[in-house]
């Protein structure tokens, strides 16, 4: 028990505290910042405090400082991993799959006997463990970006399919209705109201393969790759026991899979800012 | 529903074709390489013939595919470890293990974070950021610490299953147990009902349809971390350790059967949850 860990799991305590008056008390924008935070610190300085004061080896759980000393130190291989896996391969991959389904479920939408049929079908794939084409795809395509892509293209191309046919279910009747006392055409009826109608739903089909991009991405990297990436770092540094850049590598995609969703979630808020649960928070 | 049948078998039908064609075209570089070598000329009926029936083959037909899950599911001894089931035992053992921790630890919090405001505030944003980070690449790293502390077999990839399927369980009974109104919630404090009557009674019950939700997603999510648990463990059993061996030797049939053995998993998994569901909607009476 040294001075270091009892400091940890007094301030851990001190911060619980707060929240709870922070919990009774009215709550404002800034207020609502402030509990993950003191949680999310303490929960490190635990981390950290518990590696020194149990001895624990860094070949099973390395202590948080030493991963930020990896990780400012390690930036360009780093950076040349990010590349790889996200900016070559899910990225890539993230849109082409988004756009084919799209394009799929648009056509779904004008012939009613193909979305009767994409819909079930769709769902069911959905739930599949589709990861498990990666060693197929990376045998296809190379174990270059290409065939991350491709994972990546397949994961989330159901996902997204189904929630663009049911956004475009979504518009009311009587707004339908209205669109042809307008006298407009399908296609009009489709850019101005039905479209605008889907995209809380298109957007969470967006928001739902960001994730499932990164980890197709990750994942693909593990059945073969060039010598970078995220997934070929992390499984070959986990052979050696270099559990530092393990976590490192973590961090980094942790952190691009939060802003990557993100930047959706801002993307939303601009084009829906018309939907009840974009109304409340704009102001 | 009686309607979509007709769809669904075109589309099912149509994906089947694209399927055997894809095989054709696929396959026929090195079909056409071997007749070239062997100073043959092939007519096309012959050239069909030997893509769809290569022993590796970049894609395999559906036949192919089909016959080889037979062989190894319904021919080998269970024990076996060329069979199917052997392999696929081991993976929903995982499987179930990690979704029933991961179930029994959402539904813990979610109780916690709907009761206890501190929690809510300083956790509920960790967990909903934690869905936005790919957890898988934790896979490898948990699978080797655990297995050099002394834990191997089914805990490390329950783990992963564990920490996969827990997430959307969390979410979907934060919801659920906060789905009551204010006028439901009133109506039981007019009664003097306590904090647990109120859950079991009102918030309990009013979660069930959310519960469902998340359990399929759940599961789903669960037979997914057993996969992957199952790559970095040097490929010794399960349905993972199939796709692995497979990719190494190039055994594409192989992989396909593992791969589909893995959907069929899922299926008959999110099934299973939709037939309970099925039964405990119509005993509590709940109209979907």
């Amino acid at each position: 028990m040294n001075s270091f860990f009892l400091f940890s799991i007094i301030f851990w305590i001190s911060a619980w505290i707060i929240n709870i008056f922070i919990g009774q008390s009215n709550l404002t924008k800034t207020k609502m910042v402030l509990p993950p935070i003191l949680f999310g610190v303490s929960l490190i300085l635990i981390w950290e405090a518990s590696i020194s004061a149990f001895d624990v080896s860094p070949v099973i759980l390395p202590a948080p400082s030493l991963v930020f000393i990896k990780l400012i130190s390690s930036v360009p291989i780093l950076w040349v991993d990010f590349v790889q896996t996200f900016v070559k391969g899910a990225l890539s991959g993230y849109i082409f799959g988004c756009l084919a389904a799209f394009g799929v479920a648009l056509l779904a939408d004008r012939f009613k006997f193909l979305e009767r049929g994409l819909l079930p079908i769709g769902n069911f794939m959905a739930a599949l463990p589709i990861i498990g084409t990666a060693p197929i795809l990376v045998r296809w395509f190379g174990f270059d970006w290409e065939s991350k892509s491709a994972v990546v293209t397949v994961m989330v191309f159901f996902p997204m399919l189904i929630n663009t046919i049911q956004g475009l279910q979504m518009s009311d009747k009587i707004h339908r209705d209205l669109m042809q006392t307008y006298n407009a055409t399908s296609f009009q009826t489709l850019i101005k109201l039905r479209l605008a109608a889907a995209m809380p739903f298109i957007f969470n089909g967006l928001k739902i393969c960001s994730t499932l991009a990164l980890i197709g991405a990750i994942v693909a990297e593990f059945f073969g790759s060039p010598i970078k990436g995220i997934g070929f770092r992390i499984s070959t540094e986990v052979g050696r026991f270099a559990l530092d850049m393990v976590w490192a590598e973590i961090t980094i995609a942790a952190i691009t899979g939060s802003l990557f969703y993100g930047g959706i979630v801002l993307l939303e808020k601009v084009v829906t800012f018309w939907h009840p649960s974009q109304r409340g928070r704009l102001e | 529903m009686n309607n979509s049948i007709l769809p669904i078998v075109a589309i099912s039908t149509f994906i089947v074709l694209i399927w055997y064609s894809f095989s054709i075209v696929l396959n026929s570089s090195w079909a056409l390489d071997k007749a070239e070598r062997n100073d043959q000329k092939l007519s096309f009926s012959e050239l069909v013939h030997d893509t769809w029936s290569q022993k590796k083959p970049k894609l395999p037909a559906p036949h192919q595919v089909g016959y080889e899950m037979y062989k190894t599911i319904f021919d080998k001894k269970v024990t076996s470890k060329r069979s199917l089931v052997y392999h696929g035992w081991i993976t929903l053992s995982a499987t179930l293990a990690g979704f029933l921790l991961g179930t029994l630890l959402g539904i813990l919090l979610a109780l916690a974070i709907v009761h206890d405001r501190a929690t809510d505030l300083s956790v509920m944003p960790w967990i909903i950021t934690s869905q936005t980070i790919p957890i898988l690449a934790l896979a490898p790293m948990i699978i080797v610490v655990l297995s050099s502390i002394g834990f191997t077999g089914l805990m490390p990839k329950a783990v992963i299953s564990m920490y996969l399927s827990f997430f959307p369980i969390v979410v979907g009974m934060v919801k659920g147990l906060r789905s009551p109104d204010l006028l439901e919630i009133d109506q039981m404090k007019t009664w003097s009902a306590s904090k647990f009557q109120i859950l079991i009674k009102l918030r309990l019950p009013k979660s069930i349809p959310f519960l469902f939700t998340s359990l399929k997603l759940g599961m789903a999510a669960s037979l997914v971390g057993a996969i992957v648990g199952e790559l970095p463990s040097g490929a010794i059993a399960g349905l993972g350790a199939r796709m692995l061996s497979g990719s190494y030797y190039g055994q594409t049939i192989q992989i396909w059967s593992a791969l589909f053995a893995a959907a069929i998993l899922a299926a008959s998994l999110v099934g299973v949850i939709s037939i309970i569901q099925a039964y405990v909607f119509k005993r509590m009476m709940i109209v979907q």
